[in-house]
């Protein structure tokens, strides 16, 4: 992250938290989109072990720990390659990723027991990731243009001052409306209320815990609870690192097949 | 003396289990992984029943297809210059009545540069087909395969050298096999299947292990515009028999060959039309036949396949597929074939249908499979239910159900084998 980049956010959010909130309804869309990029692509690259618990509503455990390696591209393009250190089951698995902004993601699935490399088709808003709570698209965020959005206000929520802002759909989506919590320093989102086609709440997003590394704030403790089920995953992002160098070789079929071993340990 | 070995492994593996277990508490992750070394692996029982009531004649097992408890033990070893791996089963065959073991993978990798070299035991595999092979020439284990066995069983290891060539937009792949390995059909003591020549005495002639009948493989690929884009080219044999009578009418001995094969091909694959669609072709040259007049070597055909796979609701995936193979010289075929014998079609065709639907956060899954051939007038369905119990347990039930309209076609033969397996495996 260069530092004028960041003094520029910092200046940003001195502006916005000096005017009122009706100020901020003249664009809501450029502040989901800096949200955006402070939450999913936030460094150049980055490399991250990943540890989700999933929780079922009687207290059955499930974790899937993984490696996650992020690479910014052109346009907000982007790629992502997810190797599972375990659960046992699913162990050398690799997910690779293409993100697109405007369209459907390229998929891979590696298999080690099989040797074999998939394609997967699967919409990104529908499909629940690796079985958790969370959405392909909670994981590597949604279009901005996919829905309109309004700023409903501004609050406090704990020590930090928010703007609040709904997303309605334009496209296919597993939500009727969002509700996100937009922190007005770091733009990361604190809390997100999913809610389904009858209004009703059933999925609530939470940033438990933000960390300044490399200057970046991260949230490096997430939950995602469907309130209907009861089920719930607590996601923990332990020792990430920005701006580690990764390179395109790493985004191949090829290495699917051979994962890079430096950058899984 | 058996005895003694089946207790040793018993307490072989009870110490293995009880050792990982009291590591687990340490961390959240199982096996073990120290520095450089990995050790993994999994117990598992694996039964599988004929549910038709038919037998074969003098059936080993019974009713029992398949039948066995198998431990399976990973080893690794890597630092910056080279890779060691092993893949070991050791396991309790409950139809033969004894202990065995079975080397899965063993190979040495190294790398030069942007090129890798693995040398040994491994498994290949290559194409777009689910369940359906063209340029993937490697060696299968049908038999496993019909008797409701986890699907990586489907796969024979082969002992082998393979290139990797290439970095970014285009990578090679060349394996060399210097030892043959045919396909394991299905054991004529266990299965009821169609033999032309029932009653016969049989001998098999394997390709020497010589310099040339080496088998090449090699397949470009890479992806452009999101499609992923391979042409392969194969030099071997093929590695069903082919069925060669010592004398035409009334044969006395018949010896199963494996006449030279190439194959030429390619394949593509990517998101279209709100899923993913593949295609693949290959040419099939019979190099010992290639006019088609020997009945006893397959003739050169075409083959190609499309599939489409499509999410049509959360966790519910359906695929879809096309399959044609074209006999080249199918009047020179029909002339020589002997009288009696089941006349193939020109062109064989069939379809697959895959339908998987997952629940409880996708710890439970059940899905269908279907072969349908309206050529051959024959199917084979494959229903399954697994679920995952927790993280490393995990439990299975999968029917093997074949049908069709003659005894003679690929599936129709096997009506009377009918099977249900149950699979439980423990993972660390």
């Amino acid at each position: 992250m260069n530092e004028k980049l960041l003094m520029a956010r910092w200046a940003m959010a001195l502006f916005l938290s000096l005017i009122p909130g009706a100020a901020l309804a003249e664009d809501p869309a450029s502040l989901v989109r800096q949200s955006q990029a402070a939450f999913h692509y936030a460094g150049t690259d980055l490399k991250a072990r990943v540890k989700m618990t999933l929780l079922t509503k009687e207290g059955q455990q499930r974790l899937r720990d993984l490696m996650m390696l992020r690479k910014n591209e052109a346009e907000g393009n982007q790629r992502y390659f997810l190797y599972f250190h375990g659960p046992a089951d699913v162990r050398g698995t690799v997910l690779m990723v293409y993100k697109y902004p405007n369209r459907e993601d390229d998929r891979w699935l590696f298999l080690p027991a099989l040797n074999l490399v998939q394609r997967v088709a699967a919409r990104d808003s529908r499909s629940s990731f690796v079985g958790s709570d969370f959405s392909y698209e909670d994981i590597s965020g949604r279009d901005v243009e996919a829905d309109t959005h309004a700023v409903l206000r501004t609050e406090a929520l704990g020590s930090r001052q928010t703007v609040v802002i709904e997303s309605v759909p334009t496209r296919e989506a597993d939500y009727a409306k969002k509700v996100s919590w937009i922190d007005q320093v770091t733009f990361l989102p604190l809390k997100e209320e999913y809610y389904d086609v009858q209004g009703a709440l059933y999925k609530v997003f939470m940033a438990d815990e933000i960390r300044d590394v490399q200057g970046l704030p991260t949230a490096t403790k997430r939950t995602m609870t469907n309130v209907k089920t009861g089920h719930k995953t607590e996601v923990v992002f332990e020792s990430v690192a920005y701006d580690v160098g990764l390179s395109d070789d790493i985004f191949t079929e090829r290495t699917l097949r051979r994962p890079p071993e430096k950058w899984l340990k | 003396m058996r005895r003694k070995w089946v207790l040793r492994l018993v307490i072989f593996l009870a110490s293995v289990v009880l050792w990982v277990q009291s590591s687990r508490s340490v961390s959240h992750a199982s096996g073990i992984s120290a520095d450089n070394f990995t050790i993994h692996g999994f117990l598992q029982a694996n039964y599988d029943m004929r549910i038709t009531g038919q037998q074969p004649p003098n059936p080993q097992g019974g009713d029992l297809l398949f039948g066995e408890e198998r431990f399976q033990l990973r080893l690794g070893y890597s630092n910056e210059k080279i890779r060691l791996f092993t893949r070991t089963d050791f396991f309790y065959d409950h139809v033969n009545n004894r202990p065995s073991i079975e080397s899965r993978e063993a190979y040495a990798e190294g790398s030069v540069g942007s090129s890798d070299l693995r040398a040994g035991r491994q498994i290949l595999i290559w194409g777009v087909g689910d369940y359906l092979f063209i340029n993937d020439i490697f060696a299968k284990d049908w038999g496993a395969f019909f008797s409701g066995r986890p699907v990586e069983y489907l796969r024979v290891p082969q002992d082998a050298f393979k290139l990797d060539l290439g970095t970014g937009k285009v990578s090679a792949e060349i394996v060399a096999i210097p030892f043959f390995q045919e396909d394991k059909l299905p054991p004529r003591s266990r299965f009821v299947q169609f033999d032309p020549f029932s009653g016969v005495a049989r001998t098999t002639q394997e390709p020497r292990t010589e310099f040339q009948n080496t088998e090449v493989a090699a397949r470009v690929y890479g992806t452009t515009w999101g499609f992923d884009t391979a042409l392969y080219l194969y030099r071997g044999f093929f590695r069903m028999p082919a069925l060669e009578a010592n004398q035409p009418s009334m044969p006395t001995l018949v010896t199963e060959t494996f006449p030279r094969l190439a194959v030429y091909g390619a394949s593509t694959r990517g998101n279209a039309l709100g899923g993913v669609v593949s295609a693949e072709v290959g040419y099939y040259d019979s190099l010992n036949d290639q006019a088609g007049h020997d009945p006893a070597i397959p003739n050169s055909s075409f083959r190609y396949l499309v599939g489409y796979q499509q999410q049509p609701w959360e966790d519910f995936t359906v695929g879809l597929q096309y399959y044609g193979e074209l006999m080249f010289h199918y009047d020179a075929y029909r002339a020589t074939l002997p009288s009696g014998f089941p006349d193939q079609d020109r062109h064989r065709q069939l379809m697959t249908l895959r339908l998987t639907q997952l629940f409880r956060n996708q710890t439970l899954r059940v899905g269908l499979f279907a072969f349908y051939s309206h050529t051959d007038q024959d199917y084979y369905l494959i229903p399954e239910v697994r679920y995952s119990i927790s993280d490393n347990l995990w439990v299975a039930a999968v029917g093997n159900v074949f049908g069709g309209r003659r005894a003679t076609t690929f599936f129709g033969q096997l009506d009377a084998d009918d099977n249900l397996a149950v699979t439980v495996r423990y993972e660390f």
